[in-house]
């Protein structure tokens, strides 16, 4: 009888395309917990899902209205993910977080037909920045470009202000996400006067011998790295081999978390990563995860990845999907959501110091402003350092904001691209 | 007792070489080709078709292209995944040279270009046979994913290197892009599958066809008897591409809509489609039905029972499924070497005889 009833339901979720506001706010999470990137999807996931588990228990969900999160295995595959987003759209989905830049281009016109806002946090197509056409993505608080602006910026402090012929090597992921930062690296190669060389990695990234050969050879002053998954840890593997000197290497903040650099060891020590919040678990919210989540015996996966990096980054994605939801729930004036009042929540979000201690995260991110103008905040981003002895990341400067001169105009060039490509009248 | 000969005559030339024969065959035919375009486009909805038929009607197309090659030729191939990809690559170059012409032509001129790329990739197959040539298609493979990674004029010089797909109409209805109804996807599918099945049916019963079994079976008695390796393989080759090509432009274009080379048509697609064959069948149309159907609706099924009905973590359910399909495929390939399409025709043969098998 109960095996008939749920698959009555399955069949109603599957067959109601457009399903009925039901009373609880679904949040579906694209998560890979097996594959090649597994080792950074699985924290990422548990924390998303750890904060979720944490407002149901501790507050009855948002606002009262209780949370369901769906997880999808993607398998960072894009099939999988189109698979995953049309099984769960269904279900009243409010918003994506995809953790895969492939995915998310798939789901950029999909979900904007559908009317579901994407979230894709420091990952994704970067000039969804612009709202005026990419209507329902959203990218706060920070983008590749931005990431690869402050790598620069931050080697320009550390050189004295000069780049002047210096070579900096790119060692990406040949996929759109590593190629994102090559436009940007390239205007800014001009503009400050250092010499760029581009290393692509295939997927999945265990093979780098011959990149980190001509990095031995060519002697790079710098090397920034766009990596994800088994490609992180082998590179800086790699780069220990070679004696690469660790603090001239530095990773977008997906290659920098706790997973990637253990494995090299002692090695790894000095290794740098960009990042948009802060590390380590020492906030107040880990304190109610313990007792409400872990005591409870409800965290998701296997519960050793709190206070990781890439776990804090789940949670934050969470909190900023929970606070969205929070705001569209007071313009609107209603507890359940559509998916529509969820973009208007996105769209109107503002994260403020005092809100994020309120919520036992101070100090946790920079502060933003979602417009419909600006969909990707304003792209503050902090460096941390791996010190191998304390086994831990630390945050060595403040944040610090992106080249807006370099960036504003390569977002206008690429969204009114994608305006004209698509049919889209750009307005707010 | 209903799955017999007797009583059905054929009285012309036409009749008698029909490809079902048999009476309760044919029209179960007609009845699959019925609910196919009759019945099923109006019950399905997004997740039904993105989710399972068009990647089975693409897929489907793959395998007969690749059954062609593999299974009647006897040419290993592992460059599927390079040759969809031309016949992406193709059809977007297409669709955004000339944003007026119709879906129908792009994605037949995609299937032609990949026909003339893999007849280029196939003349080696003059030379070297077996695993040899099997590396020579996979030189074609990497060859192909690297080219369309490294050269922008393939992608538009789009910052990301992804191609995406721009919304195309076939008879003024949208059939690419986000804006697109489920049932038209469908039936444009449903259309190049049919006209593969149909096509690539005929071929290999006719003379062509011929050709291609007798170098597989034996090349050097082939030649004797006549028939010429070159145009014969070379045939083969063109034909097989040009199935695969139509099926990649429509994996890019209808399924996907935006496509990253390496990854989507990287080295394991041509080994999904391989196995496909293989456990569907080689050298049957109906296998490679069955196998793409086997392939790509498994997990699918494993998936909706292990986390929708059962409630297990998806992780789980993902390693469980490499598992299961993984140990089907060992209990295929041991109980009936000769694919799915073997045990139809042994279940056939059965039911011909039934209720009186001696």
């Amino acid at each position: 009888m109960n095996m008939k009833l749920k698959l009555t339901t399955v069949a109603l979720g599957v067959t109601l395309a457009a399903g009925p506001a039901m009373a609880e706010l679904v949040f579906p999470s694209l998560s890979y917990r097996t594959g090649p990137y597994a080792a950074n999807g699985i924290p990422f996931a548990d924390g998303y899902a750890d904060y979720f588990t944490l407002l149901n228990e501790r507050d009855g969900g948002i606002g009262g209205e209780p949370i369901r999160m769906i997880e999808c295995e993607t398998g960072y595959n894009t099939e999988k993910g189109v698979e995953c987003y049309e099984s769960t759209k269904g279900e009243g989905a409010l918003v994506y977080q995809p953790l895969s830049t492939g995915i998310t281009y798939q789901l950029i016109p999909k979900a904007t037909a559908d009317g579901i806002p994407v979230h894709s946090m420091g990952y994704g197509r970067t000039s969804a920045k612009d709202g005026s056409v990419f209507k329902n993505i959203f990218n706060y608080p920070a983008n590749y470009w931005d990431g690869a602006s402050v790598a620069v910026k931050h080697l320009l402090d550390v050189n004295g202000g000069s780049l002047e012929g210096k070579k900096i090597a790119l060692v990406y992921h040949n996929s759109a996400y590593g190629k994102e930062p090559i436009r940007t690296l390239e205007e800014l190669s001009k503009k400050h006067g250092f010499e760029l060389s581009l290393l692509p990695v295939d997927h999945p990234g265990q093979e780098q011998k011959s990149q980190w050969l001509q990095i031995r050879r060519e002697k790079p002053d710098n090397v920034i790295m766009y990596g994800w998954g088994v490609m992180n840890q082998v590179a800086i593997q790699e780069a220990a081999n070679i004696r690469y000197p660790m603090d001239q290497f530095m990773g977008i903040w997906w290659s920098g978390s706790e997973n990637d650099v253990r494995p090299a060891g002692e090695k790894a020590n000095g290794y740098k990563a960009l990042t948009f919040h802060n590390v380590g678990d020492d906030f107040p919210v880990f304190a109610d995860i313990q007792k409400f989540v872990v005591d409870a015996g409800k965290a998701a996966g296997a519960g050793d990845q709190i206070g990781t990096a890439l776990y804090n980054r789940g949670l934050y994605a969470a909190m900023l999907a929970a606070e969205a939801a929070k705001t569209a729930q007071g313009i609107h004036n209603t507890k359940a959501l559509t998916p529509a009042q969820m973009r208007d929540g996105m769209e109107a979000l503002e994260i403020t110091e005092a809100k994020m201690a309120g919520l036992g995260l101070p100090n946790f991110g920079p502060e933003f402003t979602v417009s419909c103008e600006n969909h990707g905040g304003n792209g503050l981003v902090a460096v941390s350092q791996w010190d191998a002895a304390a086994d831990s990341w630390s945050l060595i400067t403040g944040y610090e904001q992106s080249d807006q001169d370099v960036l504003t105009p390569l977002i206008a060039e690429d969204a009114a691209a994608f305006a004209a490509e698509s049919g889209i009248t750009p307005g707010c | 007792m209903l799955y017999r000969e007797s009583g059905d005559f054929s009285s012309s030339y036409a009749e008698d070489s029909q490809t079902f024969p048999i009476k309760f065959d044919r029209y179960r035919y007609y009845f699959v080709l019925f609910i196919a375009i009759a019945v099923i486009p109006f019950m399905i909805n997004d997740y039904w078709v993105n989710s399972l038929f068009l990647p089975f009607l693409i897929y489907a197309i793959a395998a007969i292209g690749l059954n062609i090659l593999v299974g009647y030729c006897g040419q290993v191939s592992l460059g599927t995944g390079g040759f969809m990809a031309v016949g992406a690559y193709a059809c977007y170059k297409l669709m955004t040279s000339f944003p007026d012409v119709s879906m129908l032509v792009h994605v037949l001129l995609s299937g032609l270009v990949t026909a003339a790329v893999g007849v280029l990739f196939g003349l080696p197959s003059l030379r070297i046979k077996g695993f040899y040539l099997a590396v020579a298609t996979l030189a074609a493979q990497f060859f192909l994913v690297w080219l369309f990674n490294r050269v922008p004029w393939f992608y538009n010089y789009s910052a990301s290197g992804q191609i995406s797909a721009p919304e195309r109409t076939f008879l003024g209805i949208n059939i690419t892009g986000a804006n697109t109804q489920a049932w038209a996807t469908y039936l444009f599918c449903l259309m190049f599958v049919i006209f593969s099945a149909y096509v690539a049916r005929n071929l290999t019963r006719g003379s062509v066809g011929r050709k291609w079994m007798a170098i597989r079976d034996m090349d050097i008695a082939a030649e004797i008897i006549g028939v010429n390796p070159l145009r014969a393989k070379l045939t083969a080759f063109a034909v097989s591409s040009f199935f695969i090509g139509i099926s990649g432009a429509l994996f890019f274009a209808i399924y996907l809509g935006a496509v990253e080379v390496g990854e989507v048509f990287g080295i394991q697609k041509s080994f999904l489609v391989l196995f496909m064959i293989i456990i569907g069948g080689l050298g049957s149309i109906f296998g490679s039905f069955a196998g793409a159907a086997f392939l790509v609706l498994l997990p699918v099924v494993l998936k909706i029972v292990g986390v929708d009905w059962l409630g297990w973590p998806t992780d789980i359910v993902a390693h469980l499924q490499l598992v299961i399909v993984g140990g089907l495929i060992i209990v295929f390939l041991i109980a009936e070497p000769h694919g799915l399409a073997q045990l139809w025709r042994v279940a056939k043969e059965k039911l011909r005889l039934w209720p009186f098998p001696h």
